[in-house]
């Protein structure tokens, strides 16, 4: 019964193909809690940016993300949301392999860039890091000036020719991010110096100086006040122009307010995807409506 | 519940608080005094500490502040050119050869026509140092003009003179039992008495390298010596310290290996030194057929020495980089390599110098592997390169702790507060690099 209401235990559909996974079942009916039988709602998307097949991270014996497939849209932002522990986090930091640089990580499945599969043996992960950019829960500056930390990034690359090339890309990072105005006159001056919420701004700042395609943001604004967060958000919502951003939050609030799409995470599952207005409005699965209606996590 | 319920169940609770605070207030006094006997015991650690540090500073700069003095003895030689240059000619060869110590033995002479026999003659001669002759050449050497004519120069005193003169030698012992005779020690009054006896700052003690007379032995030669041993421990540590701890920190995998080595590291900073001495004469003399004794050697032996020191200092000083660093970094597409020495090095370096440091101030003050090696030889010259034998300060130390003469005990404690100075400049040094280099972040 469940396979015909949601869509089809994902192993089965992987071994079928992708036309599976399309089933998208319109039905009202939810199942209980604890009960899983594959991820509710539309993954796939016609044209996506990134996409996940059939993804599972191990941390040694820990098998932290079981058999999640997500497609992630060109100028959309995807919000990922769930209790703490759920792995929200740790598939987010698939998208750009930052699972690597962990001994007992393993990571099997399938996850592509514009088609290309970015686990392939052959991809480098110093031009995949450049492509799909990252910004972390806590603001992390080089200890180095405002100039540089910007500058880095375009820099190891060889993204700009002489100095005044890489003037104009910090400019332009800086406006982008927002902050050009405050810091324009201490451009030399430390980036830790700066106030959280300036220096998770400056973390934005540098992540798009080397123009990536998708930006991951890992809770960006979880360690910063109100006000700041605010600023974070509309940014968010100014980036999705020229990015794909896809964001890891806690706060379901700040879910509804950035997103086109939301994921709820459950235990290392995707229990449920789908528009955010839909999410937050009709959950069709009982762990989703739990969730956002506060009974648990 | 009526009103008396409540109070009475008021009073029963200000009772049962009441308790409380009694019993809290009687073990209260008990805590106190455990704590102030605590901080007592503490305190009197410290001070018991500080008590066998000052003694140790104490004796060491009493028995050797002296030793920064040197007794001379102002003689009135005649630069005879009959004794010096019979011939007339100059010859810087026959200059050089030419006999010194007769001018020395004139002017003795001179000075105290009053002795005659063989016998208080000889004694006579003793008063000045055989390394005037040394100084009377040079003069000669310099300036050849000044042969025929007659100078005012002051020599050193012989060692047991300059005790004699800086009050280590008892005069209200019985001739016998003292190394100075009664008729020395009237010469030297009445020298004294024409203003011909003076200390004066012991500039030779910092110059010249070692000696059998105690007034002509420096730590000229055991400072270069040192010097040249740390410049190879230094050059040889820091590198490969650095190197093996940013790869075990930063590249190795997390495997059964890399914990044997680590084990390995660590069991090795605590391996005797003496064993490292032994480990160097086997492989770098006998196998390599390196020179015995030379600075070279004792760099590769120290450099053994110190590598677990450097090795774990920098490791710490690696792992306390915070890792929100090096995903920065990365995430970003830095490589690792990019990562470690563009972020996380600078970040480490004060760490890892602090640890180079002392490691190397550790060297300094290490003298037993330095003995299986052959740095312990007597060496009288001033080492030019670190092929040239010689010998460290610690050793030097050690030598002449051994010796018997009274001006060498003087020496060995002058010797270990050069040394102490040594050590207390390059702790200082680690602290203001530590200090200079931090970065917050």
């Amino acid at each position: 019964m469940l396979t015909e209401i949601t869509t089809l235990n994902q192993r089965e559909a992987g071994a079928m193909g992708h036309s599976a996974i399309l089933r998208d079942g319109a039905n009202k009916v939810k199942p209980g809690a604890g009960e899983f039988a594959g991820t509710v709602g539309k993954i796939t998307l016609a044209d996506p940016r990134m996409s996940a097949r059939n993804v599972d991270v191990f941390y040694g014996d820990k098998h932290a993300i079981q058999n999640v497939s997500l497609d992630i849209g060109k100028n959309e932002v995807i919000s990922m949301i769930g209790p703490s522990g759920c792995g929200k986090s740790t598939f987010l930091r698939c998208f750009n392999r930052m699972n690597d640089t962990i001994d007992s990580c393993r990571v099997t499945g399938e996850i592509t860039l514009d088609g290309q599969d970015i686990y392939d043996k052959s991809k480098d992960v110093v031009p995949l890091r450049a492509q799909v950019g990252m910004v972390f829960q806590k603001p992390n500056p080089f200890p180095k000036s405002i100039y540089d930390n910007i500058a880095y990034g375009p820099r190891i690359h060889g993204l700009a020719e002489g100095r005044d090339e890489m003037d104009e890309i910090v400019e332009s990072s800086l406006r982008r991010a927002g902050l050009w105005k405050e810091v324009k006159d201490r451009l030399d001056q430390p980036g830790t110096g700066l106030s959280g919420g300036q220096q998770q701004r400056l973390c934005i700042a540098r992540a798009i100086a080397v123009s990536p395609e998708v930006i991951l943001m890992d809770e960006p604004c979880s360690a910063l006040d109100p006000i700041a967060t605010a600023i974070i958000e509309e940014l968010i919502d100014e980036l999705r122009e020229n990015f794909t951003i896809a964001i890891v939050t806690h706060s379901m609030q700040q879910a509804a307010r950035v997103s086109q799409r939301t994921a709820y995470f459950h235990l290392g599952r995707l229990i449920e995807v789908g528009n955010t207005d839909d999410i937050f409005t009709h959950p069709r699965h009982k762990l989703t409506e739990d969730y956002i209606t506060g009974r648990f996590g | 519940m009526s009103c008396a319920n409540i109070v009475n169940s008021m009073n029963d609770s200000n009772t049962n608080g009441s308790t409380t605070v009694e019993k809290v207030n009687a073990s209260l006094k008990r805590r106190y005094a455990r704590e102030r006997r605590f901080r007592r015991m503490g305190l009197s650690a410290v001070m018991l500490g500080l008590a066998f540090v000052s003694l140790l500073f104490l004796s060491i700069i009493g028995n050797g502040y002296s030793a920064f003095q040197q007794t001379k003895v102002r003689l009135a030689i005649s630069f005879d050119e009959q004794l010096l240059d019979p011939s007339g000619e100059r010859n810087p060869k026959v200059l050089s050869s030419a006999d010194y110590n007769g001018l020395i033995k004139n002017a003795l002479r001179q000075a105290f026509p009053a002795v005659q026999s063989r016998q208080d003659k000889k004694e006579l001669y003793r008063l000045i140092s055989n390394g005037g002759s040394f100084r009377l050449r040079e003069m000669v050497l310099d300036d050849p003009a000044i042969i025929g004519t007659t100078r005012d120069v002051w020599l050193s005193a012989d060692d047991d003179i300059d005790m004699l003169v800086k009050g280590h030698i008892d005069r209200n012992l019985t001739e016998d039992d003292r190394r100075v005779k009664d008729s020395v020690i009237a010469w030297i009054d009445q020298l004294d008495q024409q203003g011909a006896v003076d200390l004066a700052f012991n500039a030779g003690f910092f110059t010249s390298g070692d000696s059998r007379e105690p007034e002509q032995a420096g730590i000229g030669g055991a400072i270069m010596g040192s010097i040249y041993t740390l410049l190879v421990t230094l050059v040889l540590s820091f590198p490969i310290g650095v190197a093996a701890a940013i790869y075990l920190e930063e590249f190795a995998p997390q495997n059964r290996w890399t914990d044997l080595i680590e084990v390995n590291i660590n069991n090795l900073a605590a391996v005797p030194s003496i064993v490292f001495g032994l480990l160097g004469l086997a492989v770098f003399i006998n196998f390599f057929g390196l020179p015995r004794s030379a600075p070279l050697v004792g760099g590769l032996v120290l450099t053994l020495m110190t590598l677990p020191t450097i090795i774990i200092a920098s490791r710490a000083a690696l792992k306390s980089v915070p890792p929100s660093i090096r995903e920065a970094a990365l995430g970003i597409g830095a490589s690792r390599m990019q990562m470690v020495f563009h972020h996380v090095m600078p970040l480490a370096m004060p760490g890892m110098l602090t640890g180079t440091i002392i490691g190397m101030a550790q060297a300094l003050g290490e003298s037993a592997p330095l003995l299986m090696i052959g740095m312990v030889a007597f060496i009288v010259d001033i080492p030019g390169g670190p092929l040239d034998p010689s010998t460290v300060l610690p050793v030097q130390i050690f030598l002449w702790a051994d010796s018997p003469e009274r001006a060498f005990v003087e020496r060995t404690s002058a010797a270990i507060m050069v040394l102490l100075g040594f050590l207390i400049v390059m702790n200082l040094l680690a602290v203001i690099l530590r200090k200079r280099f931090e970065r917050r972040w």
